[in-house]
């Protein structure tokens, strides 16, 4: 088999760490950032981490820490994240034509081509040109194999001395060994939680372990999934860059409102919006749905309210992208399940029995071929202006024009690089 | 952070006698990107307040195109942290010595020393100004 060569590069604490970049003041303090409508914790720059706030940690657990420690709190601001790692990403591309983005703040390179040169050298390049361009930090792992990268990468951000570059390339078995044996069998990557405490039942507590198990055990317990990463664990690359994403199967819509809403108008406004961000997804995937379903509950953490949940699914005459037959269907799934005397916290919608775009016409239905192309011709163009002129150009009237029920963002920074009425001002 | 590009679609239609002779001149139309923006992923704008570059033209309310990927220069006009807040000053280099140099006599030179905290974030490449 050829041999495999990735480096993983991973921005540290992304969110906090673009909330630095454009703020001076905040260069050696305490940032978090948390969730929508303020909820928790979602980022942590590394003075937030030795104050021991935890991710995932509710706003209101630590206010006390926040302000006897002077943490500086921001809301989310995707505008921002969204394009500092689009820039990233443009930067990466630098460096190889085959490059996997495998999250906002993450992206696998191929990096075969530089095979014989001393790697550490181009993980230090790619990190100090990530930095220069970006003012975003990150860490570089270069390895065989995709998951031997991550446990390189989580090895490189513990060490400081490592200075966030780490080739293990080289490593003979003694030393990878030494070095799998401190990764704990649950922060294998692709190992579940639930795979984790089975293997433990098993004496299978660490990466080590798990790579010197018995293969055909491992494929009978853990399916196939599981023997890939024994492995990938071994040095073998068997999971591929995934450079073209596969169409997802099933698109979700939903966020909690700001507030509570009891307004069957105001639940419709929301959910009309998330289904038009939906549609948008399914066409940009060049895809239809067959059915949409819509959930709605109460806040489940307040126990001193009356509480609902409910959905309901309707299944499409014929699958469709346009948005405004999937609002049509799905403001009357809301009309079945939505009851009067409920304080509403979150909307959502789910597109499933997802198909690619190809044409079905019935003949003797609705849905004749012009009335496709002509939908298809309006989607386009909705699409275009809002990609072009901002989201929400052009929207649908259902979906509400004051949005009372938005997100709360308290500590909103300004959207430095996407609006020129938000610049950096210097 | 988009990066636009425009082609030309020819569609004189060449059945009906002779094609327009102007299409062989077409050219792409110029774009204001392609002047000012030489590296786009590290291309940021910020607006200008104060008056400390006054001499230099740079006004309060211009706008300013600065290059995070350029090595600020001897002389460079740049954006920088300084002990906490933003600057947008002269880069100067007296041998050892880093001073960030205002271009209004009403403000003082910095000269930079080990206890500050100083990083350049960028290199100004154009100023954008409103005329009218």
């Amino acid at each position: 088999m050829r041999r495999k060569l990735f480096a993983l590069v991973d921005c540290n604490n992304f969110y906090a760490s673009c909330e630095r970049a454009f703020n001076a003041g905040i260069q050696n303090k305490p940032v978090v950032v948390l969730s929508n409508n303020d909820g928790c914790i979602v980022a942590r720059s590394a003075e937030s981490k030795k104050l021991g706030l935890k991710m995932g940690q509710p706003l209101f657990t630590c206010e006390k820490i926040i302000r006897e420690h002077h943490v500086q709190v921001f809301s989310s601001n995707y505008s921002l994240y969204a394009d500092i790692s689009a820039r990233i990403m443009k930067v990466l591309g630098q460096f190889t034509p085959t490059l996997e983005v495998y999250s906002i703040d993450e992206a696998w390179l191929d990096v075969i081509g530089y095979e014989g040169e001393n790697l550490t050298e181009l993980g230090k390049t790619i990190k100090e040109r990530v930095f220069q361009y970006t003012g975003i930090p990150v860490t570089v792992a270069i390895a065989p194999t995709k998951c031997l990268t991550k446990i390189a990468a989580e090895r490189a951000k513990k060490d400081p001395s490592y200075h966030g570059v780490l080739d293990i390339t080289h490593y003979d078995q003694e030393a990878l060994n030494s070095l799998l044996s401190q990764v704990a069998i649950e922060d294998v990557w692709g190992i579940g939680s639930k795979y984790a405490l089975f293997l433990r039942n098993y004496g299978i507590r660490n990466a080590k372990a798990l790579k010197e198990a018995d293969q055909r055990w491992i494929r009978r317990f853990l399916t196939v999934v599981g023997e890939r990463i024994v492995l990938e664990l071994r040095g073998t690359s068997c999971i591929p860059l995934e450079t073209n994403r596969v169409p997802k199967k099933m698109i979700i819509r939903a966020k909690s409102f700001g507030r509570e809403v009891t307004e069957l108008a105001e639940v419709a406004e929301a959910l009309s919006t998330y289904i038009a961000r939906a549609a948008e997804a399914l066409r940009e995937q060049e895809s239809v749905a067959g059915t949409v379903s819509v959930f709605l509950h109460t806040n489940v953490f307040n126990p001193n309210i009356p509480r609902y949940t409910n959905a309901f699914t309707i299944f499409l005459p014929f699958p469709t992208a346009f948005t405004p037959t999937l609002i049509t269907y799905g403001l009357q799934a809301l009309n079945a399940i939505y009851r009067t005397g409920y304080r509403y916290k979150k909307v959502g919608v789910q597109l499933g029995k997802i198909t690619p775009n190809v044409a079905q016409p019935d003949l003797f239905g609705d849905n004749t071929l012009d009335e496709r192309v002509r939908e298809d011709r309006l989607m386009f163009l909705v699409d275009a202006l809002n990609h072009i002129y901002g989201r929400d150009t052009l929207f649908f009237a259902v979906q509400g024009v004051q949005r009372t029920w938005g997100m709360r963002r308290l500590h909103l920074s300004q959207r430095f690089t996407t609006s020129w009425d938000e610049l950096l001002t210097i | 952070m988009e990066e636009t590009r425009q082609a030309w679609l020819f569609v004189t239609p060449v059945h009906a006698g002779f094609p327009s002779p102007a299409d062989d001149y077409k050219e792409n139309k110029l774009d204001l990107n392609e002047l000012v923006i030489r590296h786009p992923e590290a291309t940021f704008y910020v607006r200008v307040s104060g008056d400390s570059m006054r001499q230099a033209g740079i006004d309060a309310g211009d706008i300013l195109v600065v290059d995070r990927s350029m090595m600020a220069a001897h002389n460079a006009i740049v954006v920088a942290m300084l002990d906490g807040e933003f600057t947008i000053k002269r880069f100067v280099q007296r041998g050892e010595q880093l001073y960030l140099v205002p271009e209004n006599p009403q403000y003082a030179p910095i000269k930079i020393e080990g206890e500050m905290e100083f990083q350049v974030w960028g290199v100004v490449t154009y100023c954008i100004k409103h005329l009218v």
